[in-house]
């Protein structure tokens, strides 16, 4: 049928890990935007999710690291992390292999992407998912674009992969929704977590609202991890959304730099209609 | 193989219960199947998260290893620092600390 919904949003393993250090007038209103969220991806009634994560080494490592894998699996699991640490109690996700084969299909025509029939979730789906369909009622089919080791994909790439994919969804008879999560500035798993780069997250915001395709595929990885640190990289993830949405401007729910979460936590939906 | 083999191996241990088991039941034997330098040996014998924080290994690695090994988050901060402190600046990649403030 079409792509129905397209968003973005943080993933942080603190948002729910670390949820109680949180200061709670800072933490409700984000909570609230990703059930908001969560609430319009149900009411666009999707056979199916996709969410293009950015994982950090659940299934690929760099003994054969794809720049871009879809999950073509029955069902997948999750957290890989110690549930506990994590906030998240185990849970099974039901896939759509058939779905994932056609889109990957159709894909290929226009860009490279690796598939999976294993795949194991780590807070960068299990964190979104967990406010966004708690009843786990949605097939999920899980996207990685590879933001940790090195080379990455560049942004231009990330951005045309968007564009194959909502071409290959608008193919489909299914009703597909889609959410990109990550970045924006973090230096997570370092001595400086918490630190978040207001300025430089509000400025891509700003470009990512505008869908500003030049300035979004403009940034260098040099840049970003200067700026806005190793979990800048996962801006990827985001920029796939805009290529899915290219056309479309943005609306911003949420952005509240969280610290004890590591990020300044991102709530953000492509209207899908064309200017 | 330095560096890349102790990711590795913090790889299939943060994915795989049987790594984990066999982590619990035969540490010895699950380092040998590693090509890991005296040094790395040392700091996963250790538990050591400052030293292999400052080897280099990737911070995301790291991080679910030290919750695999049940340090709280501000004791896991606090362990590299301490590395920074005791070994010097991270050595490779790109976990590298700017100005050492965070959230705790």
């Amino acid at each position: 049928m079409a792509l129905v919904y397209a968003g973005v949003c943080s993933h942080a393993p603190g948002i729910t890990g670390r949820a109680e250090r949180a200061d709670p007038q800072l933490r409700e209103p984000f909570y609230a935007a990703m059930h908001r969220m969560g609430a319009e991806i149900r009411a666009a009634r999707p056979d199916a999710l996709v969410v293009v994560a950015a994982e950090h080494f659940a299934n690929f490592f760099m003994d054969n690291m794809p720049a871009y894998c879809m999950g073509m699996a029955d069902h997948y699991e999750g957290p890989i992390e110690d549930p506990d640490w994590l906030g998240i109690a185990p849970r099974r996700f039901a896939g759509a292999p058939a779905l994932s084969r056609r889109l990957i299909e159709a894909m290929m025509a226009d860009v490279d992407l690796a598939y999976a029939e294993e795949w194991q979730f780590d807070h960068g789906i299990m964190v979104p998912l967990h406010f966004l369909l708690p009843e786990g009622d949605v097939p999920i089919i899980p996207v990685n674009i590879n933001c940790q080791g090195p080379p990455l994909t560049p942004p231009a790439r990330a951005y045309a992969f968007g564009r194959a994919l909502r071409k290959a969804c608008d193919a489909a008879p299914e009703r597909i929704a889609l959410i990109g999560t990550g970045g924006i500035s973090h230096w997570p798993a370092t001595p400086d977590s918490g630190k978040i780069n207001e300025a430089w997250d509000r400025e891509f915001l700003d470009r990512w609202l505008a869908n500003d395709r030049v300035a979004l595929t403009g940034y260098t990885d040099e840049e970003t991890w200067r700026e806005a640190g190793q979990g800048g990289f996962e801006i990827r993830t985001f920029i796939a959304v805009a290529g899915a949405a290219e056309g479309c401007v943005g609306e911003l729910y949420c952005y509240e730099p969280i610290p004890i979460f590591a990020v300044g936590c991102t709530v953000a939906r492509m209207s899908l209609v064309s200017m | 193989m330095s560096l890349y083999a102790v990711q590795k191996l913090l790889y299939n241990l943060n994915r795989d219960a049987r790594v984990r088991q066999r982590h619990d039941d035969d540490f010895e034997g699950l380092l040998a199947d590693y090509d890991l330098t005296d040094e790395e040996r040392e700091a996963l014998v250790e538990g050591n998260i400052g030293l292999l924080y400052v080897m280099g290994v990737n911070g995301q690695l790291l991080m679910h290893y030290a919750a695999l090994r049940q340090y709280a988050w501000d004791d896991y901060i606090a362990a590299m620092r301490a590395g920074l402190s005791r070994y010097g600046p991270v050595r490779h990649g790109l976990y590298t600390t700017t100005d050492g403030q965070g959230a705790v």
